[in-house]
């Protein structure tokens, strides 16, 4: 039983990194209807950045907690940039073209974001440095251990969480995205200022995989420009098993590929792991095609 | 919703072809055209990890490479010729490495191949070499299948290979845990992406049971993993005397940080695959306390052969300490230095029949023999982690 609540703990650690990466996807699919396959890719830069800044505060001789949320915020704040930068100039273009092209564009994107971290950073895996001491506590007594790193992210991600829902549902950029979410035209038609709103969505699902980046960075100590790959994937499989376009669907989505995952390599099947979570996957789709949360809409012919 | 399902999986597909053919880049030290020894040069190619997951390996191994060239044209070449080294990326992958040594025999027309630094990577290039009779040297793979067809249990003709072969890197490291650290139990952790792993995985299986080890249990992981604790909770269980580790670095570094905070203080060993000074980097000095590797020299070993390659690698590359990969990189070259100068000419036939012949040539990693199989036969070192440094532990003879 310790067992299992301890494997649990490690599941709902890896599930956070991937429901804020997915939380990105979501946000963005929710309202111009694109999966956005650079994210996996601002995650990546969101690390770098938490990397660099984190180095340089820590050698200016800041106390630890300050280094970390400091290098967040530096982090969240120059992702965000990015993602607006990148909807201006790669999206807002084609958004009257077909969904395709603007897919594509977003593989492309990707590309680009990579192999700029290839070029400028090298393609060799960089350590981060420790920002904070971990520090192993038993939970009751039990030999059931908690890294304070994996409190921390639990924390972050239930924070960041709190203050995602409180913008979508009582700040007017919020109510302008569910607007625009809803039908675009109308909204416009409403006086909401269309563009605005999808590049602040784009800067809020960054600031989110930024943020992912940095705690990522610390927990498993070493960032590469290709990083982005396989997280950015895996949150794309948790934000559709949740139900693409739903915020709480990509917190469940995340959380539930994470436990999946860990427990499968616990039971000894460590190969089958990566296999078994796109199983899932397909499982749902088959049996709720929109995800768990989705809305199931009709679409109209 | 349809719609919806639809876009969703053709995303996904076309998200899978398009990294299945992205990063075609290949640095070509020269330009492509000129035969075999235009303007009195020899080419030999060299098909390495430029970027991707083994990078530190491809660096290690050109800039080994490079020294070699350097002192033999410094010397006057090789036939009264210069040796010019033509490097190409191969990414870390397989398939790249194949298109990379596509590209160095039919543009850069090039007599030998050096490379890759992986088993995988060098299987990869393996048929383009038997096709077109090109000979290839292998720099780091130490599996038993480069040089040895699996299935008809033939030898590869034209491939042979700079640095010794799994079996023998198994069994040392299962010798050493029995004899050194006295371990009754073992735990295998395999990158199951890797042929260099399973290799070292079943031949240290092998010697461990079969000297009265028991291995508890065969866990595995893939490169590009990040999180690996809930397998090292489950070997944390099991509770083994030394967990065999004989993955690449990049994985290494992380398993090994995650398993120190963890509170898994048992020894880790491991094969050539962790030379880098990134597990380091990655791990961290103090987290590698108690873990040791197998691999092919020291640069702690006072042999004179051993001090002047140390001594012109650090003058050449601005006082950095070669790793064995630099060492087996400037061992692969020398080696087809003295099969050309050998054959008389710059022929891939008789390069290939002079390779095959190679006795008792001295170089860094030791004096090296080429077997009947194209393997070398030659010694392996244990090396300790002190304080991050990488210290001689022992020396094991074949």
């Amino acid at each position: 039983m310790e067992y299992f609540i301890q494997q649990l703990i490690n599941g709902i650690s890896v599930g956070s990194i991937y429901a804020l990466i997915a939380l990105g996807y979501t946000m963005v699919y929710g309202i111009i209807k694109l999966i956005n396959f650079a994210h996996g890719d601002v995650f990546m830069v969101g690390s770098f950045i938490g990397l660099y800044s984190a180095k340089y505060l820590a050698a200016a001789g800041l106390p630890p907690v300050v280094v970390l949320l400091l290098s967040l915020i530096i982090s969240m704040t120059i992702s965000a940039c990015l993602g607006i930068s990148i909807e201006r100039l790669a999206y807002k273009p084609l958004r009257k073209s077909t969904r395709i092209a603007a897919l594509i564009t977003a593989i492309g994107v990707s590309f680009l974001l990579e192999y700029t971290g290839v070029l400028i950073l090298g393609p060799q895996a960089k350590g981060f440095p420790d920002i904070m001491d971990k520090k192993q506590v038993h939970l009751f007594g039990s030999s059931i251990q908690v890294e304070s790193n994996q409190i921390m992210i639990l924390l972050t991600t239930i924070i960041l969480m709190l203050v995602l829902q409180y913008i979508v549902r009582y700040t007017k950029t919020g109510k302008a995205m569910r607007a625009v979410s809803f039908d675009v035209e109308a909204a416009r038609l409403m006086g909401i200022n269309v563009d605005r709103t999808i590049s602040a969505t784009f800067a809020i699902g960054s600031a989110l995989a930024a943020a992912a980046g940095v705690i990522f960075g610390m927990t498993y100590n070493s960032v590469d420009p290709l990083m982005g790959v396989m997280p950015g994937l895996k949150a794309f499989v948790a934000a559709v098993l949740g139900g693409i376009g739903s915020i709480p669907g990509a917190l469940v989505g995340g959380l539930l590929l994470g436990t999946v995952e860990t427990e499968i390599s616990s039971l000894g099947f460590s190969s089958w792991r990566d296999g078994v979570a796109f199983a899932v996957l397909i499982l749902i789709l088959i049996f709720r095609p929109s995800g768990l949360f989705g809305k199931n809409v009709r679409e109209k012919v | 919703m349809k719609k919806l399902g639809a876009i969703i999986l053709s995303a996904v597909l076309t998200a899978v072809l398009a990294s299945g053919c992205a990063n075609n880049t290949e640095n070509s030290g020269n330009s492509a055209s000129g035969g075999n020894t235009a303007g009195g040069t020899i080419k030999i190619g060299a098909d390495l990890e430029l970027t991707g997951g083994q990078a530190s390996f491809g660096d290690s191994v050109s800039k080994g490479a490079k020294l070699a060239v350097d002192e033999i044209n410094a010397a006057g070449g090789v036939l009264g010729k210069q040796l010019e080294l033509i490097v190409a990326d191969n990414a870390s992958k397989s398939e790249e490495a194949t298109q990379a040594a596509q590209k160095l025999i039919t543009s850069d027309k090039v007599v030998t191949i050096i490379g890759a630094s992986t088993s995988t990577n060098t299987l990869g290039i393996v048929p383009v070499a038997t096709e077109k009779k090109i000979p290839l040297v292998s720099v780091g793979a130490t599996n038993p299948k480069v040089t040895v067809d699996e299935r008809s249990g033939n030898v590869n003709e034209y491939v042979f290979r700079a640095a010794f072969i799994d079996p023998f890197q198994g069994e040392v490291m299962a010798n050493f845990a029995l004899d050194s650290l006295k371990a009754k139990t073992a735990v295998i952790y395999t990158d199951t992406s890797s042929d260099y792993s399973k290799g070292l995985q079943k031949f240290f299986e092998e010697t461990f049971k079969g000297k009265g080890g028991e291995v508890l249990s065969q866990e595995s992981y893939q490169q590009k993993d990040s999180d690996f604790k809930a397998v090292l909770t489950r070997i944390k269980a099991a509770n083994p005397d030394v967990i065999y580790l004989p993955g690449y670095y990049e994985e290494v570094g992380k398993i090994v940080k995650q398993a120190r905070e963890m509170g898994i203080t048992v020894p880790f060993l491991g094969g050539d695959g962790w030379d880098s000074p990134q597990l380091v980097e990655i791990a961290g000095a103090a987290a590698l306390d108690n873990t040791f590797m197998s691999n092919h020299y020291s640069s702690e070993d006072t042999a004179h052969e051993v001090t002047s390659f140390v001594d012109a690698y650090k003058a050449a590359n601005g006082g950095a300490v070669p790793d064995g990969m630099a060492a087996l990189g400037y061992d692969a070259l020398k080696l087809v230095a003295d099969a050309i100068t050998r054959a008389g000419e710059a022929d891939p036939a008789k390069i290939t029949e002079a390779l095959a012949a190679t006795k008792d040539l001295q170089l860094a990693t030791g004096k090296i023999t080429l077997n009947d199989k194209h393997d070398p036969v030659k010694a392996a070192v244990v090396l300790k982690f002190v304080d991050g440094k990488q210290t001689f532990e022992t020396k094991v003879n074949p």
